[in-house]
């Protein structure tokens, strides 16, 4: 089951690559496929692996990426120090949206975090909050520089650090899936009654997996935050919970490595597709999720491992 | 020697990897009761499902002349087959009438003569009328059950365990019904019983099943009086 | 006092539009257990082939009556073709085709029809009615909306297919022994939810102005109002629907002002899961995981 840990040493060398020849802008891209992937991570611990289906995780990306902009503008706290915090708060969001839906299982937790994506931006706007969050205009939050004296543009070092949180978050998700705990949540997707039999509290565990799971979408909103150096509630409307899913099934449910797949289809897909027509990203997306499910039910990283074994 | 209603030859069939029924051979004559026979597990359930149509088989199956072992499940219904399944398969939620008023589904005619007789065999039917189907005891839902399944006006009836989880008393109450409704009704009937004392006193061609094989087969007293059967089902 | 009244009138009349939506798709829920969560953006998609068909040159009623007639067969299609073959696969499958499925209304839409706001033409006219408690609009589309549920209450009650779609979404094996094409009867409920969402869709377009985002809120609101109705109960999920139009819009009038109509639904939804999970109508919700 293991992957090779040779061509994972392989392919972080080749991540921490693009700064010689990349461009900002590209570099910025790549910083963002890092942050969504961390983001999308987090969606497929509690719907690929776990089976409760979110709709919502936009908005946990959202809360992380305001807890990061609103520490940073009004405590001039450094953004490296804003990361522990968003998590903290995220899971402590998941864990009270899930109590109540995940008691009861099915599709009630897809609709309720649908509503949540759906009121986020509303919430974000709403003028009693507006001292925090800036309303309808936003935070600006500016971008850090490199630390230490080191020669890297700030593009440069952002993508290193974002990179480097991304690689620690999914080496510990990776180890939590492949022990006692990964086996519960795929025992309590595919057999519930099973894994209840088994004294499994299953309304617990899928809320803890939940929080665990807001958390990194949170802590994916906060690196996506510094790296876009703006928040602004119409960048977190329902749209983003969907890309977030479309981007999960793509990528591939239950699979880690999917969730980079499936970011790096969030973020290159729509820029080919905008120059088609403006439409044409929500036709892309659909049309490739259904051809997703019908055709290739494990995502690419599914397809990968069959061409592999093939 | 003319056909027979219902002929099933070398029948094959499962659920998914698990195989239930390994090649059975068996026939139902049209105007008569037959029954199946055999212990927990022995595949006679998953018969009359295959007979249906609701699990995958390969293998024969003749019902009047036609093959209709590809047929789905409404098509054989329509052909004549009505089944009483395991479980008695109440629609809880509707009312007894509706219940009844679906065993008639198919047909276009109107209903209420044989809704009369149904009441006259009965007779708790009528006063339950309204009644959620769901909040019937367990006989009145078997009642209910052979009575919506005989609304069918079917060729061939499919009984499935009608004494499953009732009491002794209902149980020798339903039956008694079940004689007097196969000999009015002139319904050509297969049951499926674990009691097979209760099966083979209403029979008059029996099956013996043991793990997916037809094992035994004979007139009804000839298999009640098998030394091998009496010690196995009937105990004594 | 006038005010308050005047906030429930025109609760009831939004409420009107929630509860044809809820029972769409309740009766979905009901057949196959899953939540179509393509259902507003079927209800938008109809309601641009209404004003396609008007502006054609058709009569509004005529338009009307074609569209509810293509949006039957259209979902009756999607039902076939798409949801068909998912019959037993897992719920992520099922909730993926229903979210490509309204991406794709919701582009094919914009491309189609244009993504700026569009006037759709009321056949009531906008002026007061009732003393000025409503508007005309306003008491046309709630005559519209009861009357659709009645006629959908007395088909399911009193015909013979009526009976069949409902002993097929309660017992499906049940319902194919007795010799009720089940999949056909999906199918058919399919396309009865999609006709009730293309008269929610063309009733609350004069009022919200139509564009291809135009049901993303009315979905929301059709969701709470199932849940609080119970979504194991068609006449709950309609009930429910009326009170969420009138809960909305008082808490627009008096509470939380209109920028935070769309907390409202999650906010009712949250209630509801945790203080009466089966809703006010419902049967116990045993925890399908």
């Amino acid at each position: 089951m293991r992957a090779p840990l040779l061509i994972i040493a392989l392919l972080l060398a080749a991540a921490v690559l693009p700064p010689i020849f990349a461009s900002g802008y590209q570099l910025f891209q790549l910083t963002l496929v890092a942050a969504y992937a961390v983001a999308i991570l987090g969606l497929n611990l509690v719907t690929g692996f776990n089976g409760q289906v979110s709709l919502g995780h936009g908005a946990f990306f959202a809360v992380g990426s305001y807890v990061t902009a609103i520490l940073m503008d009004r405590w001039d706290v450094p953004y490296w120090a804003t990361l522990p915090p968003a998590a903290l708060i995220c899971a402590a969001l998941g864990f009270l949206i899930g109590l109540p839906a995940l008691r009861l299982g099915g599709l009630y937790l897809a609709l309720t975090t649908l509503a949540l994506a759906a009121a986020t931006p509303q919430i974000l706007k709403y003028r009693l909050l507006e001292s925090w969050t800036g309303g309808v205009q936003g935070i600006v939050i500016l971008k850090p520089d490199a630390p230490f004296g080191l020669k890297l543009s700030g593009d440069a070092w952002l993508y290193l650090f974002t990179l480097a949180v991304a690689t620690l978050l999914f080496a510990l998700t990776a180890n939590l899936v492949r022990g006692r705990i990964g086996r519960a949540m795929i025992a309590i997707r595919d057999q519930p009654l099973a894994a209840e039999a088994m004294g499994i509290d299953l309304a617990m565990f899928k809320t803890r997996t939940f929080a665990v799971s807001a958390m990194l979408t949170g802590v994916a909103g906060s690196l996506a935050a510094v790296a876009i150096g703006f928040v602004s509630p119409d960048s977190f409307s329902a749209a983003l919970s969907i890309t977030f899913f479309v981007g999960m099934v793509v990528g591939g449910g239950a699979s880690i490595a999917g969730a980079v797949f499936g970011a790096a289809f969030i973020q290159f897909v729509p820029n080919i597709a905008d120059q088609v027509s403006k439409s044409a990203p929500g036709a892309v997306y659909g049309v490739i999720l259904i051809a997703c499910i019908f055709l290739l039910p494990q995502g690419v990283a599914g397809l990968l491992r069959h061409t592999k074994r093939a | 020697m003319t056909d027979p209603l219902l002929r099933v030859a070398g029948l094959h069939g499962g659920y998914g990897a698990t195989k239930v029924l390994h090649g059975i051979d068996f026939a139902v004559d049209e105007g008569g009761v037959t029954t199946l026979l055999g212990a927990n597990g022995a595949g006679k359930t998953t018969t009359l499902r295959a007979i249906s149509g609701m699990i995958r088989t390969t293998g024969e199956i003749v019902f009047a002349g036609r093959p209709i072992a590809r047929l789905p499940t409404e098509a054989i219904a329509a052909a004549g087959i009505a089944h009483v399944p395991d479980g008695r398969g109440t629609f809880s939620e509707l009312t007894v009438e509706e219940n009844l008023r679906l065993g008639a589904w198919r047909r276009r005619d109107d209903i209420r003569p044989d809704l009369e007789r149904m009441f006259g065999y009965f007779p708790r039917l009528r006063q339950r009328l309204r009644q959620q189907a769901g909040t019937l005891s367990g006989g009145e839902q078997q009642m209910l059950a052979i009575a919506r399944a005989l609304l069918l006006r079917p060729k061939l009836l499919l009984l499935d365990e009608p004494s499953f989880g009732l009491a002794p008393l209902i149980v020798r109450d339903i039956f008694a019904i079940l004689r007097t409704v196969i000999a009015q009704e002139g319904t050509s009937v297969l049951v499926v019983e674990q009691n097979a004392s209760l099966a083979l006193a209403i029979a008059d061609r029996a099956y013996l099943l043991e793990t997916g094989r037809i094992v035994l087969s004979g007139p009804a007293a000839e298999i009640g009086r098998d030394e091998a059967v009496r010690r196995s089902y009937l105990g004594y | 006092m006038d005010g308050l009244l005047h906030q429930i009138f025109s609760g009831i009349a939004t409420g009107g539009i929630y509860a044809a939506v809820a029972l769409a798709l309740v009766m979905i829920y009901q057949s196959t257990h899953h939540v179509n969560f393509a259902q507003g953006e079927m209800a938008m998609f109809s309601t641009f082939i209404a004003l396609t068909l008007i502006q054609a040159g058709l009569s509004y009623w005529l338009a009307f009556v074609a569209t509810v007639a293509i949006s039957f067969v259209l979902g009756a299609l999607i039902q076939r073709v798409l949801l068909h073959p998912l019959a037993n696969a897992p719920v992520l499958a099922s909730v993926g085709v229903f979210i490509g499925l309204m991406l794709i209304l919701n582009a094919l839409a914009g491309w189609l029809f244009g993504t700026t706001l569009k006037t759709f033409p009321s056949p009531f006219g906008a002026g007061p009615a009732m003393g000025g408690y409503v508007s005309r609009h306003e008491l046309g589309s709630t005559s519209v909306t009861l009357l659709v549920l009645i006629s959908v209450w007395a088909f399911f009650r009193f015909t013979r297919l009526g009976l069949a779609m409902r002993a097929a979404a309660f017992n499906p094996a049940s319902s194919r022994l007795v010799g009720i094409p089940v999949a056909r009867m999906l199918a058919l409920g399919w396309g009865l939810a999609a006709a009730i969402g293309a008269v929610a869709g063309m009733m609350v377009a004069p009022v919200v102005f139509l564009d291809p985002n135009m049901m993303a809120g009315v979905l929301l609101y059709a969701f709470a109002g199932a849940l609080l109705g119970g979504i194991t109960s068609p006449l709950g999920a309609v009930i429910g629907g009326f009170l969420v139009g009138i809960i909305e819009n008082l808490a627009g009038a008096y509470v939380v002002g209109t920028e935070l109509k769309l907390a409202v639904a999650l906010v009712i939804i949250v209630a509801v899961l945790v203080l009466k999970p089966s809703g006010l109508f419902g049967r116990t919700v045993t925890s399908r995981v």
